[in-house]
């Protein structure tokens, strides 16, 4: 019986040290989003003020007797007319330094008056008061004409979105369900194109694209994606086969040529699995920077918010608040997607990871 | 997802066309059709372009304010220039050449990508962990962040005046002079780029999580009963169940290590700061033909990539049969 208990404190015991050790490593990696989002709220007088705290404040400092007097957090057993044996810390508004004794009053009970507390002001640290500089966010908006970019980056997201649904489902659909010599050949070529950098091929096309002239304009970023990929084909041919064939035959028997059945026996199966690439290709068209940065680079008015982030903040490189601002502004639609969606998110990569 | 490429398939031969059946012949064509968008984006934009590479690298193509200069082959030149490159190869002057620098970033970086994301999922995978669906979730956050935007911000985390990396080190005691100067700092650059990369690993993360969530618990069993404590556990049973996914994330971290580019291009300009020391492979092609538009000589490194790319998965997949497992296949 008392061995039981022991094996269960033991449990115990470990579940806190787990689950403890877990909160604290997210802690750390998700601590970038906090600086991010303190940084992007200071003004640049807050964000270089000497001591102050991490979030975005102002030194308090308020009108005593017709003059400014600042705020600091008091320890207030060193006080006069105070507890000595209480531990708490007030904020003070200092009225006369010292540098063994100050003058400090209560701004909450100033009928109190003034009495002394045996500190040195300099020591005492200043009290901040939360001061969000919201203006930050207006001027990063004006600064990189964000409705712009929301603009051009959806309109990429969903032009090549279209074009890799459809090409992807088709060719998916030709690997899972027909059967001919060459075909698993032909499904190896495609998985290898993946181990091919984009490096060894840009070369010519972005030389062609001089030649012609398209340069400058969406074309040569939107083209390719109507070629379908090999992962959203290689995530799409598993699914797909893991569905029942019995369903295809039955429409076969009903007289349903091959589109049809893809139409309406398969795709309608499928939902989960292309709201799966749907997100993945968001995500894609939002983070995409190579792309956009040399095909589109004489026409800065068509950067997606990647190329026109980077852009931004090479001019604004020495106001941080901004650069993070921008950063926030850049992310928080991938990211608000993510929240809504990540059962997909995590499917898809479980699939193409797992599955052989 | 490359368990398919470890072993060719059969390669067709004209006589299994000539005996297929009028149905099957059916089945072919049709089933092509439906591959036609890929088979042309693949000749359109992968085949030709790679060919395409080849030719350049045999001719002197520059671009100069949009006008191509006239076409000429060079025979070999842009190759004998190519193996002399010290900003290639390095040089006695202790500038290190790209391969070296790719080389070295990779000896850091690729064993982080490995290794950090299956700790990771043993931990959420632990038994003794609440909360596991949301502490995987955020984990994978960060992943879907523009990488851009994630560069910045920890490019703010890690300033080395204002970043809150070295503020924590100076609050716990270290004195001012030891803080890291980050990717200022040649000593520090590689660090900072594998800190940047794990916002990047949640996939490999997840993935490794669902091998390990399908190793059978009765292989734990049986590998107890033989006497095995957890260490011998894990690198008899766990490692070799999932080495399928190692295998995978190794193969995927080696090719994002030939194309890096986006994160010496934005935090060190892409010209190579600290000391040469960020001029990966990839930057250095990628300035070669959009910076300074000599399309042949990058042309030339990218022949030499592919060469490079294709050694480098030939070994892998070599080795592959000595330490990955796919279950079902006699070993």
């Amino acid at each position: 019986m008392k061995s039981h208990k022991v094996h269960q404190l033991r449990r115990i015991l470990t579940i806190i040290f787990t689950t403890g050790l877990t909160i604290f490593l997210l802690a750390l990696f998700l601590s970038p989003f906090a600086f991010m989002v303190f940084t992007s709220l200071k003004t640049q007088a807050q964000r270089t003020i000497l001591g102050g705290p991490i979030w975005p404040a102002v030194p308090v400092t308020i009108q005593y007797d017709g003059k400014p007097a600042d705020m600091y957090k008091v320890p207030i057993k060193t006080c006069e007319g105070y507890n000595p044996n209480d531990e708490s810390i007030q904020a003070l508004a200092l009225v006369k330094k010292g540098l063994k004794v100050s003058v400090f009053v209560d701004p909450k009970n100033l009928q109190k008056g003034e009495f002394n507390c045996v500190l040195s002001w300099r020591a005492t640290p200043r009290y901040f008061s939360f001061s969000p500089a919201w203006q930050n966010f207006l001027t990063v908006w004006n600064g990189i004409n964000y409705p712009r970019l929301l603009w051009n980056t959806t309109f990429y997201a969903v032009s090549t979105w279209i074009g890799t649904l459809i090409s992807c489902v088709l060719v998916a659909y030709g690997f899972a369900r027909f059967r001919f010599p060459g075909r698993d050949l032909l499904f190896m070529v495609l998985i290898s194109t993946i181990f091919l950098p984009a490096a060894v091929t840009v070369i010519p096309l972005y030389t062609f694209f001089v030649k012609i002239h398209l340069v400058g304009t969406w074309l040569p970023l939107i083209l390719p994606h109507y070629f379908a990929n090999a992962y959203n084909v290689f995530l799409l041919r598993q699914y797909f086969m893991t569905l029942p064939r019995e369903l295809d035959e039955a429409a076969t028997v009903d007289g349903a040529g091959p589109f049809r059945i893809l139409m309406s026996v398969i795709l309608p199966q499928s939902k989960s699995v292309l709201l799966a690439i749907t997100v993945f290709h968001i995500v894609f068209a939002w983070n995409d920077f190579f792309g956009p940065l040399i095909y589109l680079k004489p026409n800065t008015q068509l950067y997606p918010i990647s190329v026109a982030l980077q852009y931004f903040v090479g001019l604004y490189a020495q106001q941080p608040e901004l650069v993070q601002a921008g950063a926030l502004m850049a992310l928080v639609l991938p990211l608000i997607l993510f929240v809504i969606a990540q059962r997909y998110f995590i499917q898809g990569i479980v699939i193409t990871g797992v599955e052989k | 997802m490359f368990e398919q490429l470890s072993h060719l398939p059969k390669l067709p031969s004209i006589g299994s066309f000539r005996k297929m059946s009028r149905m099957a012949r059916r089945e072919m064509w049709v089933g092509l059709a439906f591959l036609s968008p890929w088979l042309i984006g693949f000749m359109v934009f992968t085949l030709i372009p790679l060919g395409a590479t080849f030719i350049f690298s045999f001719a002197n193509l520059k671009i100069t304010d949009g006008i191509m200069n006239p076409l000429k082959f060079v025979g070999l030149n842009n190759y004998i220039q190519y193996f002399k490159d010290p900003q290639i190869w390095s040089n006695s002057a202790g500038i290190p050449g790209s391969w070296l620098v790719t080389l070295r970033f990779g000896l850091i970086s690729l064993p982080v990508a490995i290794f950090v994301p299956l700790a990771l999922a043993l931990l959420l995978n632990s038994k003794n962990l609440k909360g596991k669906v949301l502490a995987r979730t955020l984990f994978y956050m960060p992943t879907i962040v523009p990488l851009v935007a994630g560069v910045f911000i920890w490019n703010g985390i890690l300033n080395s005046e204002t970043g809150w990396i070295n503020r924590a080190l100076l609050s716990l005691g270290v004195p001012k002079d030891l803080t890291p100067g980050w990717t200022n700092s040649t000593t520090w650059v590689y660090p900072s780029y594998v800190i940047i990369g794990l916002w990047g690993i949640g996939g490999a993360m997840l993935i490794t999580l669902a091998g390990l969530q399908g190793v059978p618990t009765e292989l734990y069993d049986s590998a107890k009963v033989d006497g095995a404590n957890s260490w011998q556990a894990f690198w008899n049973v766990t490692f070799p169940m999932i080495s399928p996914v190692t295998f995978y994330n190794l193969i995927l971290g080696m090719v994002g290590l030939f194309q890096y580019y986006l994160i010496p291009f934005v935090l060190n300009n892409g010209n190579g700061s600290p000391g040469g020391t960020t001029m990966f492979y990839n930057v250095y092609l990628v300035r070669t033909f959009l910076t300074f538009m000599n399309m042949s000589y990058g042309a030339t490194m990218a022949v030499g990539l592919f060469v490079a790319i294709l050694v480098a998965t030939i070994i892998l997949f070599a080795t592959a049969k000595y330490w990955v497992y796919y279950a079902g296949e006699a070993r």
